[in-house]
């Protein structure tokens, strides 16, 4: 099977994008695809902008270019206008914000208010677990994440196994986002 | 052993000093570099192999340590950021000349961008003044291959390899080939040889001349000779392609449909250029684009000019990164093609960085600012270089530079009848790495500055490395601790203050008193001690945890807090709307209660 897949993960320093493209990268290793991934460090990650592009299948290039992605995970409103010029035509942007959101270009998009929901489950710094939960339960057919839900518990499971309270309190982010329906 | 991981860019470079013998490693952090001594050690404690791995004081230190081990006959690495080598330059320049005798590895990490550095410069430029090769991966799976490579380049002509891999290779991650840790039974020796090792200038002119003699057998070494990514393709019209640049071009050659019709060479060793790569490229091409960052090293090694379209030609740019739809847009234009869409960038300005919630840097700043509101603020290399959103920093240069900045305005104030106070801010890790021999400068000239040793006890922007005084070493073993205040009495400075910022009118007092000492007398050393709340290494200086709420009523939404505190768990409202406290960014430093000019924030109580 080829599969070739780009996504941009895009938020600000602390909120654990690069923690998210960590995940999504393993679960994709594990399936035996190849993976190419870019990330921001440094200054940025004190509170700034902060974007991970993610190329699963045959790339050479860590980058994604502009109108190419596959998909934009956003875990912050104004994420989607600061990176929805890397979205392909009939890709998709799954934005994490309590509001409806106008599209930005010629692809599928969908709002989804994590802040609420990590309130309720009473742990504010897992939006980005939320998201990439609400994502794995929402694309479907044509525009379906190369992974499962399976896939990203193994790939946690892996990553945190060390710390079983963590692994718990991570999948339980990941199932809310899964489980949960956008306002 | 077949297994594939993922690995980020400086853990697979570190992979590939494990697997290849590396027995001394040294270095001092910096973004994109920084990663690759951390990993190493995990590597080794996985492998339980015979390394020395440590932090260096600065990367002129990190270089000599690991150079003299190359000497004594081991394999060794030093790795740094861009801006390092400019530190380590001077014993680069005559390492070159004297060689090794082990495989040596300078991996200097470029931050073309740049993304977290002062300058975009071309780390391959200081290989070429330097007389050494260097490689230039495009990828973590290459940058490891090139470890191997590199060491046995500076075995076979003893001479020190620089490998220049660049942020998005340092910063991407790959599946990459695990291979076993090969055997090294090496032993240190050390041969007496005064001509070489210790080389009066008569001597270093033959030296001088044997490093031409290794310069041109480099140039003619097969393993690092340059790569046909398609060998399918042919035509009088051909790219060349270095580093990150390559992994992009493969890419938008195939997308352009041009994979079969414009050859495509990947330069491995872009410093010393294979002799035989440019006697082929004159004689089959009519026109030859070269695209690497950031200088153009490949191209000026291409004697017939008329033939090249690179930076020189202005067909690539010379500042910035070179992104993947800038190569598609270039190399569209080489070929005739003409792209269905414009490239336009696919990101718009997004969020500047900011202090954490909670940072000592930042009630050090308010406190300096509040003490000294007119004076001129010096700053330097870190995280307090973002002291500039608040308005506290007005100048930084490189490491150390705030102390001898405020010297220089000093001097150049002395007589006016309006000289300023001078506040120099910088951190404990700067300052052990630069800032000594300034203070000491400064003592002797009797420079009228306050110096704040913003003391975290750690490297905070680059992860949390240890400093000489944190009393640990890159595996946690312990160390020596070196004293701040010793060392700065040490240098002849007769006010030494230290204060936790945390207590802001003890803090906002002691600034003033300093001032005030330095306006009458001389140098002033304030330290601002306090640890970074993301080193969680350092448990022992817990603060309570303090509520504090804003008064709905006494806000009046003046956003003061807003613009001079900027703290991240302080949310604007709209126009008139009272300030907000986030209470998932909020850490309980209590700080902002000194901020609010109406007093509406608000101390609850400290129950955690």
């Amino acid at each position: 099977m080829t599969v070739k897949q780009q996504i941009v993960i895009s938020g600000v320093g602390g909120q654990g994008v690069l923690f998210v493209t960590r995940l999504l990268a393993e679960a994709a290793m594990m399936k035996g695809f190849p993976v190419l991934t870019s990330e921001t460090h440094g200054m940025a990650q004190r509170g700034g902008t902060v974007v991970s592009h993610l190329k699963i299948g045959d790339f050479s290039s860590p980058l994604i270019r502009p109108y190419s992605a596959d998909g934009l995970l956003a875990l912050r409103p104004e994420s989607l206008a600061q990176h929805a010029g890397f979205v392909k035509p009939g890709g998709w942007a799954v934005v994490n914000s309590a509001h409806p959101v106008q599209s930005a270009g010629e692809f599928l998009i969908a709002s989804f208010d994590a802040d609420t929901i990590a309130g309720s489950i009473g742990n504010l710094k897992s939006v980005n677990l939320i998201m990439l939960g609400a994502v794995l339960g929402r694309l479907s057919g044509d525009i379906a994440l190369f992974c499962t839900l399976a896939d990203i518990q193994a790939a946690l499971n892996m990553q945190v196994s060390a710390t079983p309270s963590k692994l718990k309190i991570f999948a339980a982010a990941i199932a809310a986002g899964y489980g949960g329906w956008p306002v | 052993m077949n297994k594939r991981m993922l690995m980020l860019g400086n853990q697979a470079i570190s992979r590939g000093l494990i697997e290849n013998g590396c027995a001394l490693a040294t270095s001092y952090p910096g973004t994109p570099a920084s990663e690759i001594l951390p990993t190493l050690v995990e590597w080794q404690q996985a492998e339980n192999t015979r390394l020395h791995a440590q932090w260096a004081v600065n990367e002129k230190v990190a270089f000599e340590i690991a150079y003299t081990a190359a000497v004594a006959g081991l394999r060794s690495m030093v790795s740094m950021k861009q801006v390092g080598l400019n530190v380590a330059s001077d014993p680069l320049m005559s390492a070159a000349y004297m060689g090794t005798v082990g495989g040596f590895l300078i991996i200097c990490a470029d931050d073309p961008g740049p993304h977290s550095s002062q300058t975009e410069q071309d780390s391959r430029m200081m290989a070429m003044m330097a007389k050494i090769p260097v490689l230039d991966p495009d990828s973590p799976a290459q940058a490891k291959d090139m470890i191997a490579l590199g060491y046995a380049l500076s075995e076979a002509f003893e001479i020190p390899v620089m490998i220049r891999p660049t942020t998005r290779v340092c910063h991407a991650r790959q599946d990459v080939a695990v291979s076993p840790v090969l055997p090294d039974n090496r032993k240190p020796a050390f041969e007496k040889n005064p001509a070489r090792w210790a080389a009066t200038p008569k001597f270093r002119f033959r030296l001088h001349e044997s490093l031409e003699q290794k310069l041109a057998g480099i140039s003619d070494y097969a393993p690092t000779a340059p790569l046909r990514c398609n060998p399918g393709a042919s035509g009088t019209l051909a790219i060349v392609v270095s580093g990150v640049a390559a992994a992009h071009a493969k890419d938008v050659l195939k997308d352009l449909g041009l994979w079969d019709r414009i050859p495509l060479y990947q330069v491995l060793q872009p410093f010393p250029l294979h002799r035989e790569f440019i006697r082929h490229l004159e004689s089959t091409c009519s026109e030859i684009l070269v695209i690497e960052e950031s200088t153009g090293i490949i191209e000026m090694q291409i004697a017939d000019r008329h033939k090249v379209r690179g930076k020189a030609s202005g067909t690539v740019p010379s500042a910035g990164e070179i992104l993947p739809e800038n190569i598609s847009a270039i190399v569209a234009e080489f070929a005739g093609k003409t792209l269905s869409r414009p490239v336009l960038p696919a990101s718009a300005p997004g969020r500047r960085p900011t202090l954490c919630a909670g940072c000592p840097h930042r009630a050090s700043f308010f406190a300096i600012k509040k003490a000294v509101p007119r004076g001129i603020y010096t700053s330097d290399i870190g995280c307090y270089t973002l002291g500039l959103n608040l308005g506290a920093v007005d100048t930084f240069i490189c490491m150390g530079a705030a102390i001898s900045q405020a010297a220089g305005f000093y001097q150049a104030f002395r007589d006016d009848p309006k000289r300023p106070d001078i506040v120099a801010t910088l951190g404990d890790s700067t300052f052990f790495h630069a800032g000594i021999p300034a203070l000491i400068d400064s003592v002797v000239q009797n420079v009228r500055f306050v110096l704040v040793i913003l003391d975290n006890r750690t490297t905070a922007m680059t992860g949390n490395q240890p400093t000489p005084s944190s009393g640990r070493g890159i595996g946690g073993e312990p160390t020596i601790t070196v004293e701040i205040e010793k060392l700065v009495a040490g240098c002849g400075i007769r006010f030494c203050k230290t204060e936790d910022p945390y207590d802001v009118p003890a803090f906002i007092s002691l600034v003033k008193s300093a001032v005030a000492y330095s306006r009458e007398t001389g140098p002033a050393v304030v330290i601002a001690r306090r640890a970074c709340l993301l080193d969680r290494s350092q448990t022992e200086s817990h603060h309570p945890f303090i509520r504090v709420r804003i008064d709905q009523k006494d806000c009046d939404a003046c956003h003061y807090c807003i613009q001079h505190f900027e703290c991240p768990a302080l949310i604007a409202g709209g126009k008139d709307q009272p300030v907000r406290i986030d209470p998932a960014g909020c850490t309980g430093c209590g700080v902002c209660l000194h901020v609010c000019p109406k007093k509406a924030i608000k101390r609850m109580d400290h129950d955690r």
